[in-house]
């Protein structure tokens, strides 16, 4: 009957996850995600699927990496805390290079911190989390039907990059309710030769390993692997522009904080400043060059962030701190208001005509 | 339908039980002196009964949750206040279940005391919009998950098919079919159906119509 959905964000991201092949889940309940569990719970018996509630994260993401090595789609998910848990296992699965879906719906810390909504896991998510050189392609998703979407792009450049894909959404991206279009969700399916399926006598066996003795070749595993990195940063970089064209201030910002903000830029065009958003969908790759172009026209920059001022970082030094960034914040659980990202703007437009 | 005792609202996870469970408690306040809302929800610590404390005060409609109830601290508890309006006997009491098979366990330890009342509703909240309730058949074996957690069986139906801000009568009218059909299965009466408040005058021809008044959220919708 219906071709729309009324689902949360956590639920969206389950059933996206199930279209785009995924048959194994493991997983441990930590609020705010719990939801993806409980739908997992629900659903893949039933379609001939594994749920598994894992003894703990670090249980779960070690089964995650013995799955993606025999080649399946494979996903875990938690909030905050649990991803510092699996942060080892992003560590060798990287090492290994194996896809993987992880998803963190974040909270406030550090700590055990609270259960409201939180973005202070950018630097953890984007900069490594786990020891070692490596990358995650980092998606962030701004409303329930890109938690949808996102989750099958994240399964796609998983598998073509041999990479870590993490959905870093937060408490409400998780919690909030919004019809979805599962329709529109397409998977594709990719070729996995390198994994462990058994050679039945007919080829030369497959290694899925992260341990390399002899440092010439583990040089040699670091810069292959780079090098595929980069070819991330040219072909997968993903960004929403919303009134940028005549901006003088640049907003920047992901997740709800992007919400709020388009709120906010609406008001302020209706008092006449130009003001527009780069929305970063793809956290890494990093959106650079689009910023960086920006800072021809914007005299300033705005980072609204629910963190205490990590992404400002990366907006500095795309711009190669041309043009002042102000921060324009809240933690802990709380969500900056669109009056208070309107105040961030006015000050910004003053500033500017200075 | 008519004012019971005791009416329990359960339903699948997220289908818009507490919205309905408050409005109809306001509604019964129109109605009687003594009226109560319980929040037995063990399994979400967000959207809770607690959330709309300052509408019960002001309309002096009694509030019983956990001490713990949209406190951030997400310990499935009741206290044993829960009790207390089923002693009394010029009372109408409010339930608003957790969501699902899990959500209605914490009902179950009150399922005798219902019983014994002899006096109560028990309503199976259901948006066809949402997961794992679209169809008829789904939405009958969500029904039988609850009833066998809490020991009690629902008594008719309320119809809260709803797609959140983008709702309009079309998507309302879609599911009129699919409610008739889970009538039909369970053999329970459509008690109401529950429409948005700024959209239900243009139900006039319908039986039932409840026109809700909806929680507040962040992004206003």
């Amino acid at each position: 009957m219906t071709e729309k959905v009324l689902m949360k964000g956590n639920e969206a991201i389950a059933e996206a996850a199930i279209l785009a092949g995924c048959r194994y889940y493991f997983g441990y309940p930590i609020t705010p995600q719990t939801e993806v569990a409980a739908y997992m719970a629900k659903r893949m018996p039933k379609i001939g699927g594994v749920f598994l509630q894992a003894e703990s994260e670090v249980a779960a993401i070690n089964m995650v990496y013995g799955v993606s090595s025999a080649g399946k789609r494979v996903m875990t998910s938690s909030s905050s805390p649990g991803i510092s848990l699996k942060s080892e296992g992003l560590s060798y699965l990287a090492g290994s290079d194996l896809p993987a879906l992880v998803v963190n719906v974040q909270r406030g810390g550090p700590g055990l911190g609270g259960i409201q909504p939180s973005q202070s896991d950018y630097f953890q998510a984007t900069k490594g989390g786990g020891h070692g050189d490596y990358k995650m392609i980092v998606l962030a998703p701004a409303s329930v039907q890109e938690m949808a979407s996102l989750t099958v792009k994240g399964f796609d450049l998983a598998d073509k990059y041999r990479m870590t894909s993490m959905i870093l959404a937060d408490g409400t991206m998780g919690q909030m309710m919004e019809p979805v279009s599962l329709e529109k969700v397409e998977a594709t399916v990719c070729e996995k030769p390198w994994a462990v399926t058994g050679t039945k006598g007919e080829r030369k066996h497959n290694i899925v390993n992260s341990l390399s003795l002899v440092p010439e070749e583990l040089e040699r595993l670091n810069f292959a692997r780079f090098e595929r990195y980069k070819k991330v940063q040219e072909n997968e970089v993903m960004y929403e522009s919303f009134m940028m064209d005549d901006a003088e201030i640049c907003v920047v910002a992901f997740g709800i904080a992007a919400r709020v903000s388009k709120n906010a830029i609406v008001e302020a065009r209706k008092k006449g400043v130009k003001v527009g958003m780069i929305r970063p969908i793809t956290l890494w790759p990093f959106p650079k060059k689009a910023l960086l172009d920006a800072a021809e026209k914007a005299h300033t920059f705005i980072s609204v962030e629910l963190s205490m001022g990590q992404m400002i970082e990366d907006i500095e030094l795309a711009i190669k701190c041309k043009r002042p960034v102000m921060l324009c914040n809240r933690v802990g659980g709380m969500i900056p208001s669109p009056n208070m990202v309107l105040e961030a703007i006015e000050k910004a437009d003053k500033g500017g005509r200075k | 339908m008519e004012d019971k005792k005791i009416t329990v609202f359960c339903g699948h996870y997220g289908s818009g039980k507490t919205n309905v469970a408050i409005n109809y408690a306001f509604d019964l306040k129109k109605r009687h002196e003594n009226v109560s809302i319980l929040d037995l929800d063990i399994v979400n610590p967000y959207f809770r009964t607690k959330d709309s404390e300052k509408d019960f005060n002001e309309k002096g409609i009694e509030l019983i949750c956990s001490s713990y109830a949209a406190s951030n601290l997400d310990i499935p508890a009741l206290p044993s206040e829960m009790y207390a309006p089923f002693c009394r006997k010029d009372n109408y009491s409010v339930l608003d279940i957790g969501g699902d098979d899990r959500g209605a366990v914490a009902l179950g330890r009150f399922s005798e005391l219902i019983k014994k009342s002899g006096d109560y509703s028990m309503l199976f909240v259901v948006n066809f919009y949402r997961p794992l309730t679209q169809t008829a058949e789904e939405a009958l074996g969500v029904m039988r998950e609850i009833e066998n957690a809490c020991s009690l069986s629902f008594t008719g139906i309320v119809n809260n098919s709803n797609v959140g801000v983008q709702t309009n009568k079309e998507y309302i009218e879609q599911t009129f079919s699919h409610v008739q059909k889970l009538c039909e299965l369970s053999s329970l009466p459509l008690v109401m159906t529950t429409v948005r408040d700024d959209l239900s005058k243009q139900f006039g021809d319908i039986e039932n119509v409840f026109p809700l008044t909806l929680q507040k959220t962040i992004l206003g919708g």
